[in-house]
């Protein structure tokens, strides 16, 4: 049940096994508005959410081909159609010329979309957020390890969350309230 | 506050308080200014040079017929080379799993950062009216021209843009979530919002983390073949050209190599002082330094191995010029410079055979510099050498720089210096968030992480 003035129940656990061990509990209960904070990578992490794949590969090859193809399209156009130069005689699309520019081009536009995709997929840049009126929450970019039921799951009710929570041996949790 | 030992293993509290503290300290270490303000006067000197160049023009330089390129061409390929290190080491030993590039990354991609920018000048203000440098680019103009795409020259501005974009975009996220760990950590308002704007909202969520991992992999794998093309490229600027000396297959390899030769060299030039200054000994440990040692060791011998085939292949040749060309750089006006050549990139390096030399940090600083200066000797060998004795007897020339070839080419390295010192005292200069990772996957063994 959605609560207008909650955002969700925030967690700390003790270490990164243990935020692993509930992200995976309360996911195999059937929460699904959860994510987890930690100030480093941890393994199996997003898995035990639930979320797989981040489709950044998939971003970058279309990103790489568009840079591939823009790249070499240009340069045919613009030295063999809109304006070829005859230098003695040799062709006007001379392909391996084109080679270096257009690698350049299929990297450039491959790495642009790899850090431009990564950005707008998770949803940065956002300033402001929920979590950071909570003053614990600064830990989870320090040493905390947290989890953040979210109040939009479905499935959400205070006192079955807080249980859930406690059996998982939080050390604390904090109610984070929505944005006014 | 107790000083923490210098020599313990880190743990995450320490990454955390140490690295940061750097940076959030008010109290800013005397040495730091003393080290701005010199680069802050080699930056003035660097301005003084490009002032003067604007109202005057090239003529100032010691460019000449035979050798137009000088100085310019020189300093833009060392330059060039030694942010090459950077690349490797954030993207080639991440790709190879390397762990101990973490504590180097930081700092390698800032020197390549800088160093790029430092490149980029020379060719810009050798074009002589650099006001007109996005003739360079194509864009749809009034002229109906477009760049020629056929050109060596051409493929540099692309490889070298390319270069310093990515570079910059693979650093900037590498700091993300280290600029939001800053921001949680701050005290001052002023540092809250500076670093809460360019944290751009890192929360460090589950998700947040893949995604961020996937596109750092695949920014690495991307980078890997950039940096290997942007030396070949800058090498086609040569080996494309029929000039005896230049117009050699080995050349892209050779140049490669060189780069990393360099690059490696001016990250130790950097590291070792940076080390004992912040007392980073927990996070760069003599292994790094030795491994860094070793890396610059074989991209040495790659080096003399392109110089002994380079002359061989002249020497194979049998062309009038090639072998002309020979005699000229080793006993011709120029020989001093192949003779220290010699000596700083092949001779001295060879001390790194030993494992006491490794391990000795005065020593490692001492050839770095060495290295340092060979590289250049090098690039001004390529450059000068050729130029001046080319095949037509009548053009020979001799190339002297003046006080403003100098003065500019100083000036850069305090450019360099300058950007480096705002960079260690506002941004953490060892990757906070990766060696948290790795002090945490030390740790799993023994469960006695004390804080």
């Amino acid at each position: 049940m959605s609560d207008p003035l909650r955002y969700g129940l925030l967690a700390e656990f003790e270490d990164a096994e243990s935020l692993v061990h509930a992200a995976h509990e309360i996911t195999e209960r059937g929460y699904c508005h959860v994510d987890a904070y930690s100030p480093f990578p941890v393994h199996h992490l997003a898995e035990a959410l639930g979320f797989h794949r981040s489709r950044m590969a998939l971003v970058v090859l279309v990103g790489a081909i568009c840079g591939l193809i823009g790249g070499y399209g240009m340069q045919y156009w613009m030295a063999a159609v809109d304006y070829p130069l005859n230098i003695g005689g040799r062709p006007a699309h001379s392909w391996p010329a084109f080679i270096p520019v257009t690698f350049e081009l299929t990297i450039l536009a491959a790495a642009l979309s790899a850090v431009l995709g990564m950005l707008a997929l998770n949803g940065l840049p956002r300033p402001h957020h929920p979590l950071f009126a909570i003053d614990a929450f600064k830990r989870a970019n320090q040493d905390g390890f947290v989890l953040c039921i979210e109040s939009t799951d479905p499935m959400f009710d205070e006192g079955k969350v807080r249980e859930l929570l406690r059996d998982l041996h939080a050390k604390e949790v904090w109610d984070v309230p929505a944005d006014a | 506050m107790s000083k923490p030992d210098p020599h313990a293993p880190p743990t995450i509290h320490s990454v955390n308080d140490q690295i940061s503290s750097i940076v959030l300290t008010t109290r800013t270490p005397r040495g730091w200014y003393f080290g701005l303000a010199i680069g802050f006067v080699l930056l003035n000197v660097m301005l003084l040079s490009i002032g003067v160049l604007l109202l005057k023009g090239v003529g100032i330089w010691g460019i000449n017929t035979p050798v137009g390129w000088g100085f310019a061409i020189v300093n833009f390929v060392w330059w060039i080379g030694i942010g090459h290190a950077g690349t490797l080491i954030s993207a080639i030993l991440l790709l190879f799993r390397q762990e101990w590039r973490t504590s180097i990354n930081r700092f390698a991609e800032a020197m390549t950062l800088f160093a790029v920018a430092c490149a980029g000048i020379f060719p810009l203000l050798h074009v002589g009216r650099p006001w007109y440098a996005y003739w360079l680019f194509p864009y749809p103009n009034t002229m109906d021209l477009w760049p020629q795409f056929r050109s060596p020259l051409l493929w540099d501005v692309f490889a070298v843009s390319t270069y310093a974009t990515v570079s910059l975009m693979f650093w900037y996220v590498g700091l993300i979530p280290d600029l939001a760990t800053l921001r949680d950590r701050t005290k001052s308002r002023f540092a809250q919002i500076a670093y809460g704007f360019l944290a751009m909202g890192w929360r460090g969520s589950a998700r947040h983390w893949k995604r961020y991992q996937d596109a750092y992999l695949l920014l690495a794998g991307i980078a890997t073949p950039l940096v290997v093309s942007v030396h070949t490229i800058v090498s086609f600027d040569f080996a494309v050209a029929q000039v005896p000396g230049w117009h050699a297959t080995i050349f892209p390899p050779y140049f490669v190599a060189g780069a990393i030769f360099s690059g490696f060299a001016m990250v130790l030039t950097l590291a070792i002082p940076l080390r004992y200054a912040y007392n980073l000994h927990p996070f760069v440990t003599d292994k790094h330094l030795d491994n860094m040692a070793k890396v610059m060791l074989a991209a040495g011998l790659i080096v003399a191995y392109g110089y002994v085939f380079e002359n061989f292949s002249a020497w194979y040749s049998n062309h009038t010029a090639d072998l002309e060309m020979i005699e000229n750089r080793l006993f011709g006006p120029y020989a001093w410079s192949f003779w220290s050549l010699m000596l700083c990139n092949i001779l001295v390096p060879q001390l790194l055979w030993s494992r006491a030399v490794r391990k000795n940090p005065y020593m490692l600083f001492f050839i770095s510099i060495v290295i340092n200066i060979g590289m250049w000797l090098e690039r001004f060998v390529i450059v000068v050498t050729s130029l001046h004795h080319d095949y037509l007897p009548s053009s020979w020339g001799m190339y002297y720089p003046t006080k403003w070839d100098w003065g500019l080419y100083i000036g850069t390295m305090g450019l360099f210096a300058s950007l480096l010192f705002i960079f260690i005292r506002i941004l953490p200069m060892i990757s906070i968030f990766e060696m948290r990772e790795l002090v945490h996957e030390n740790h799993d063994n023994h469960e006695t992480e004390a804080p």
